[in-house]
């Protein structure tokens, strides 16, 4: 799982990206069945209503974007992180913070800021919000090589607990856990105001700001040297040491930019969907975000797969909700994780083996170009 | 009361002591675990399913069928992390992320099914306390004698005696410091491993019902981050079971301030509920330099890298 992917072993990656794919799908679409039938309903049967209730109409496909958008940040926020050997189990607490910090301050702007001023300042602010977040963990780790897993986890709590303090100091509206309207030129606009079958569905262009978000860090991460650098840290960092690579520099990066993206998936929550920030908004991207990650493997299509695929699940699951609890999907989204972790390690080390011989001959002359 | 005469009093070491429990439980889980060389962020997951289970059974069959509940549904899980890191090869922090989601997913559906409310469940006797009265110190002699708080102690000083001076203790740490080592001086460490692991799950899964018979109910999301502290707390005591335990009953302490002060202002609360993390967090920052020379120590060499 640490070793993040290498570029130039196109063919077989292909074949594992595909593989994976097909074990999520499988896995995932067991564990429904055999959940649907414990509960004792029939797996046909909802199955077919989970279809219906979302790619089966319009509506239902914009809910999945809708459900998909803050996946698709913090899947790409996990994914950095694990691309320099962190995990980034924090990504719960950014998005939390960042929501409270974009709600906070977007309401504060006067009613009539424009949208050229407001929506960039908001983005920054949701990416500042989510870094400083990530910040303590990824300094803590670069400093005193403190275990970023417990300091991201504890940060989470951290937030939650902070999220609610502030909220009741004076942030929220008086006797609610919610904050005022964000500035109407700060949102984002719904997409059924494009696309009118949509009517009715939360998605909004944030959905089309995470795509190409996607793309372009995807894109530069392996074309600059802070992104390359991090990805042999991944592999080595004791020879990276030996190099000259700054091995905590480059940690304490990746654990900020992780943050930053997580913060951004408030775009799909505060500003593209409810308009002001709660408590609880946004709860349970940062963690399905992991699921994303190790199911897309970074790759563009694999992490849009991915998050449409848990998307599809959140939105199935309330649709089904009348017969059997929605929770169940997040026992999937447990299994899911734990089946394309066997399939890949297994699969990662059968490759290894058989590719050891073509990596050591394509790479022995670029890794000492760089 | 004042809030610096309730927080120094009987009380309030009665409730720290009453807190400390599941914690110090779950700590000596994560010992075993850890100690084998099993990374275990699962121990949120354990305490939360071993809570219910635990309520589930005893509503109808009683306390004592309750624990055994509860210490048989953490073994499970522990061997299900154990086996999908070990034999699977799965990195354990994966896969005690997904145990979470899992866990707090699938106790949610449980309590839909069984008592058709996703909040809470119907409440239970727990164990007959002996010691009736209210004061500081009727409560800090109730504490003192519920079975869970004798079970914790007994499970501490077990979980040390056990490490440090058995043939077991010897096998669970030898595959935690090295694991290629231990298997060629013939310990079977992936079976070690996962039997430690179904042991620490069993003290996390015993630390939920505690929890849940504390409160006489179960409720969705109970366990409230103290497996990660409890996890926190090991790693800063240098992966040692005893003062684990201790580094818990300060924590456990931040924890009863909370119930202490209940009446005072909302916020208040709020802030002695984020204090916990934050005192967890700031630990790991001062004591992680510092590994070996004042408190903690080094962790297994051997944590996290599989035996095959």
């Amino acid at each position: 799982m640490k070793t993040a992917p290498r570029r130039h072993l196109r063919l077989p990656h292909l074949e594992a990206d595909l593989w994976t794919g097909v074990l999520g799908v499988a896995a995932a679409y067991l564990a429904f069945c055999v959940l649907v039938w414990a509960y004792g309903e029939s797996p046909r049967a909802m199955g077919a209503l989970v279809l219906e209730g979302t790619w089966g109409s319009a509506y239902g496909i914009g809910q999945v974007l809708f459900k998909a958008t803050p996946l698709l940040f913090t899947g790409l926020a996990v994914h950095v992180a694990l691309r320099v050997g962190l995990f980034n189990v924090g990504a719960e607490g950014q998005v939390a913070v960042a929501g409270l910090a974009v709600g906070a301050i977007g309401a504060a702007l006067p009613a009539h800021t424009p949208a050229v001023v407001a929506l960039p300042l908001l983005v920054v602010v949701a990416a500042l919000a989510g870094a400083v977040w990530a910040a303590p963990a990824g300094v803590l780790r670069a400093v005193v090589g403190a275990h970023e897993v417990i300091a991201t986890i504890l940060l989470n709590r951290v937030a939650e607990a902070l999220v609610g303090l502030l909220l009741g100091l004076g942030l929220a509206q008086k006797g609610s856990v919610r904050t005022n309207e964000v500035a109407a030129g700060g949102r984002l606009s719904r997409l059924d105001r494009y696309v009118h079958a949509f009517s009715g569905s939360a998605a909004s262009t944030a959905f089309f700001v995470a795509i190409v978000l996607l793309a372009v860090v995807l894109w530069v991460l392996p074309r600059t040297r802070a992104g390359r650098e991090g990805e042999l840290v991944a592999q080595n960092a004791e020879a990276c040491r030996a190099e000259g690579i700054s091995v905590r520099w480059r940690r304490a990066q990746a654990m900020l930019l992780s943050g930053a993206i997580a913060g951004l998936a408030s775009l799909g929550t505060v500003l593209g969907y409810k308009g002001y920030f709660e408590q609880g908004l946004g709860a349970g991207a940062g963690f399905t975000g992991l699921a994303v990650a190790i199911l897309g493997r970074g790759r563009w299509f694999g992490v849009v797969f991915a998050a449409l695929l848990f998307g599809t699940l959140a939105q199935g699951g309330l649709a089904i909700n009348a017969y059997v609890p929605a929770e169940a999907m997040e026992v999937i989204v447990g299994v899911v994780i734990v089946a394309v972790g066997l399939g890949d390690a297994n699969l990662r080390r059968w490759l290894t083996e058989q590719l050891r011989a073509v990596v050591v001959r394509r790479t022995s002359g670029t890794v000492e170009a760089e | 009361m004042s809030a610096a005469s309730s927080v120094l009093s009987l009380t309030m070491l009665a409730q720290t002591l009453r807190t400390a429990v599941p914690y110090v439980l779950a700590s000596q889980g994560g010992a075993w675990s850890e100690r084998s060389g099993v990374v275990n962020v699962a121990l949120e997951g354990m305490m939360l399913s071993g809570g219910l289970a635990s309520v589930a059974v005893a509503y109808g069959h009683g306390a004592i069928a309750g624990v055994a509940a509860a210490l048989l549904t953490g073994a499970l899980i522990g061997v299900l992390h154990a086996t999908v890191t070990e034999r699977g090869r799965i990195d354990a922090i994966v896969s005690g992320v997904a145990i979470n989601i899992a866990a707090a997913g699938a106790t949610r559906v449980l309590l839909r099914a069984l008592y058709q409310s996703s909040s809470n469940s119907p409440s239970i006797e727990g164990f007959r306390g002996v010691v009736h009265g209210s004061g500081g110190a009727s409560m800090l002699a109730r504490v003192a004698l519920d079975p869970m708080s004798v079970a914790t102690v007994v499970a501490v000083a077990g979980t040390v005696a056990l490490l440090r001076s058995t043939k077991l203790g010897l096998r669970v740490r030898a595959s935690g410091e090295g694991p290629v080592a231990a298997a060629a001086s013939g310990v079977p460490v992936v079976a070690t491993r996962t039997l430690a692991v179904a042991i620490g799950g069993a003290l996390a899964g015993l630390g939920g019902a505690a929890l849940a018979f504390d409160q006489h109910q179960f409720q969705s999301g109970m366990s409230g981050g103290r497996g990660f502290i409890a996890l926190a707390a090991v790693v800063l005591s240098g992966w040692r079971a005893g003062r684990a335990a201790a580094l818990c009953v300060v924590f456990a302490a931040l924890d009863a301030l909370q119930v202490v002060l209940q009446g005072q202002a909302r916020s208040l609360q709020d802030l002695v509920q984020m204090l916990r993390f934050v005192a967890a967090l700031s630990a790991l920052a001062l004591f992680s330099r510092g590994r070996g020379r004042f408190w903690g120590g080094p962790p297994p060499a051997g944590l996290g890298t599989p035996a095959r």
